[in-house]
């Protein structure tokens, strides 16, 4: 570790917390209803797509009508998406040719990016064409980050709101999410990405003929507007096989520490904005507070795994000094490669500029772990905030069976039918990625796909649903994930991780919505104070992250171990 | 449900046409006009034949010039499409080797290549870039301690004093703006021009 890599660590931190909060309050202006800048532009496109669709703009929805909504929304979208894949052929702007997607693959990737998991089975630059890039996948890009803020709107809500029926209309914060928020963004970041070099072209490849005299074929297309949103949206989904690694993606350092700042800024602009909706601003940054203290310890093992290198590569000569490079590109250096890896993982993004799989057994156990805590840290893009949300009902609960008080959390009190529901939510994280990994674990055509052996080939699995039923969308790529199997089964676990996940806390929020906000009295546990934020670290660690301890122990940390001893597979 | 199957329906309809064409319509035009070099791929072109990209890496294996790092890209077998073959610095199919720490087949590779630079007269400890595979198998930079490891190579390949090498590679190592953003690098292709440029 070097002070340098601590210094550019600090600076893209320093980035988002000065644009975090400027960018939450124009939020809780826009998901108001209130006139901002924008609106002088935009109000009319978004009046006239109420009035296309119907929707009357005023009219709210309790906590049944706006699942309902998000889950008739995600129907359709998954049914377009596949249907592009599969008819890719005969649709425009296919420069290579590329074949239809088959069905099971098809199938996975319309679920990944629907449920703002991104994961990827293909090589983007062998298998999609570019309408399918655009007009399939980062449609969903957007829809899914959108449908996320949505969600945690709802929640917000909840809380924000004193005996209320309602939690908003689904369609409305849809479409605000989507127009005012992500779209704009989108647009400034893309060209960015263009001035650092990232192509946005339709041209498919462009032949080059190398100084050595062969044939080098480049593969070009809209790479920097895929990108943005791929960003923003904490999708991950990237447009080439190698991800933001990928030297058109992400080309040098300024690139990479726009696309950290991307992944997190508006994650930590929303608990900005909760705070602000729920009557206190502090409580935003109590939140953000203690997930910042663990996101940065993760940040610190990977960066000191990763610069402590390899020594099986060093018994060999190879200089010490530069860390583990297996899988890694030099222009990003280790410093922002470990905080890439943490803040992707720490929060739902799922993009990558280093391989996961070739990290140190240490340096891949933070991604893992991280994805398992259920990524709050802070979050994907709304999924984030309606996580961490569960988390903190459960901390208060704690909390009030320690001193024996009827738990409350921001005035609501927290009852027994809101701890079973979040129970509920917070148990399908480990049923899916257990679950599924037990099974994959002795099935032989299941263990056909994995590309190493030993302790690293049970992390290959663990990462694998841990990604998908945590809606990720990175990976431990060695493992060949493109077979039935695999496709099947990981799309199953992303529809458990988003769903099985989102009803339970929709229903925890009608519950708490219709209930009175107390007034704070001298009994009331302070939730934007320290001693909160301490409580909040503990209980994510021992609810979010213990049950996959066993697991972990097989994994990474035993590799870890037999890498000490020189032993290999 | 039914109710939320018209604006379901408009709103999908409506988010395609404006996130999926018209966004990225707009981006590739402002694009155009603003950085078109960037958009169309950071090309290099000498004697009006496109060479490659600046941003990408490509292959080099003969001894007259600097060798990037090792590739883990590959291409499917023309004999048998199920299978892939090694193609390094595969531009059309990006991919990392995704061999673990402790993997054999990874530890099999790096002793293989360390050896041969020994042999080639190199000196541990071994520039660790010039042993493993990038993320992408694209990286087109190596680490300037690589690139003067190479320079005895390249000289006697070249006849060129191996002082004047070594001062060309120092012009071309890029170094963190500001002093720490960014890593100090050679980009591969950068310095072969310039060895090209020399005669």
């Amino acid at each position: 570790m070097t002070i340098n890599g601590w210094l550019q660590i600090a600076l893209v931190i320093g980035l988002v917390l000065i644009a975090a909060r400027p960018l939450g309050l124009y939020m809780a202006a826009v998901f108001d209803g209130r006139r901002t800048l924008a609106s002088v532009a935009l109000g009319p496109v978004e009046r006239g797509f109420y009035w296309l669709a119907g929707v009357s703009p005023e009219k709210e929805q309790g906590w049944l009508a706006y699942t309902g909504a998000m889950l008739m929304f995600s129907a359709l979208g998954f049914a377009s998406l596949y249907a592009i894949l599969r008819l890719q052929a005969w649709l425009p702007l296919n420069p290579q040719g590329f074949e239809g997607v088959p069905p099971d693959l098809a199938f996975n990737t319309a679920i990944s990016f629907l449920t703002n998991t991104n994961w990827q089975a293909y090589g983007g630059e062998t298998t999609m064409s570019h309408f399918s890039q655009m007009a399939g996948l980062a449609v969903h890009n957007f829809l899914s980050a959108a449908t996320g803020i949505a969600l945690a709107l709802a929640v917000t809500r909840a809380f924000s709101r004193g005996a209320a029926a309602t939690l908003g209309n689904f369609w409305v914060d849809l479409t605000r999410a989507t127009l005012y928020v992500l779209l704009p963004l989108s647009l400034l970041v893309a060209l960015a990405f263009v001035a650092t070099g990232a192509p946005q072209t339709f041209a498919g490849a462009v032949d080059a003929a190398t100084l050595e005299g062969a044939k080098q074929t480049i593969a070009l297309g809209p790479v920097a507007s895929q990108e943005a949103i791929k960003q923003l949206g904490t999708n991950g989904g990237g447009f080439f096989n190698a991800n933001a690694a990928h030297p058109f993606e992400n080309p040098n350092a300024f690139a990479n520490i726009l696309q950290i700042w991307s992944m997190l800024t508006v994650s930590a602009a929303l608990l900005v904005m909760f705070g602000k909706a729920v009557g206190a601003e502090r409580q935003g940054w109590a939140l953000l507070g203690a997930v910042g203290v663990i996101l940065l310890s993760g940040v610190a093992l990977v960066y000191a795994a990763e610069t402590a290198g390899n020594p099986l590569l060093a018994a060999l000569g190879l200089d010490p000094a530069q860390g583990n490079l297996e899988g890694k590109e030099l222009r990003f250096g280790q410093a922002l490669t470990a905080l890439y890896v943490a803040v992707t993982t720490g929060l739902s993004c799922g993009a990558v500029n280093a391989m996961h799989d070739s990290l140190t057994p240490l340096g891949g156990f933070v991604p893992l772990f991280l994805i398992q805590l259920g990524e709050v840290l802070p979050g994907g893009v709304g999924s984030g905030l309606y996580g961490l949300v569960v988390f903190a009902v459960l901390a208060v609960f704690i909390a009030g069976l320690m001193v024996g008080r009827t738990p409350e959390f921001l005035g609501k009190k927290i009852e027994a039918r809101e701890i079973k529901l979040a129970m509920l939510a917070v148990l399908i994280l480990p049923l899916a990625i257990l679950g599924f990994s037990a099974v994959a674990a002795v099935l032989p055509s299941a263990l056909a796909s994995l590309a190493n052996a030993g302790p690293h080939g049970l992390s290959e699995i663990l990462y694998t649903y841990t990604s998908a039923a945590g809606n990720n969308g990175s990976a431990f790529a060695g493992l060949n994930a493109n077979t039935p199997w695999w496709n099947v089964t990981t799309a199953i676990s992303m529809i458990l991780g988003r769903f099985g996940y989102v009803i339970p806390v929709m229903a925890m929020a009608g519950s708490l919505a219709a209930k009175k906000k107390a007034a704070p009295s001298a009994g009331t546990f302070p939730t934007d104070g320290p001693l909160f934020v301490g409580l909040l670290v503990g209980v994510i660690f021992i609810v979010g992250g213990l049950q996959f301890f066993p697991a972990l122990a097989l994994g990474p940390i035993v590799e870890h171990v037999l890498m000490l001893a020189g032993k290999t597979f | 449900m039914t109710q939320h199957l018209r604006p379901a329906l408009v709103l999908l309809l409506l988010f395609t046409a404006l996130t999926g064409l018209a966004y990225p319509y707009a981006v590739t035009g402002l694009a155009a006009l603003l950085f078109p070099n960037q958009a169309n791929g950071s090309l290099v072109i000498r004697d009006n034949t496109i060479v490659g990209s600046s941003l990408i890496g490509q292959n080099f294996a003969s001894d007259r010039y600097f060798q990037p790092r090792p590739s883990a890209t590959s291409t499917p077998d023309p004999a048998d499409s199920s299978k892939t073959v090694d193609a390094p610095y595969n531009a059309a199919n990006s991919s990392g080797s995704n061999l673990g720490p402790t993997s054999k087949t990874l530890i099999e590779r790096v002793s293989a290549a360390a050896q041969a630079k020994r042999a080639e007269g190199w000196q541990a400890p071994l520039p660790a870039d010039a042993l493993t595979t990038s993320a992408s198998g694209l990286d087109p930079d190596m680490s300037p301690k690589n690139a003067l490891a190479q320079v005895e190579r390249v000289a006697r390949a070249r006849g060129v004093a191996p002082q004047k090498l070594r001062a060309l590679v120092e012009t071309q190592i890029s170094r963190p703006w500001l002093g720490f953003i960014g890593e100090p690098r050679v980009n591969v292709l950068a310095l072969n021009l310039a060895l090209d440029a020399l005669h």
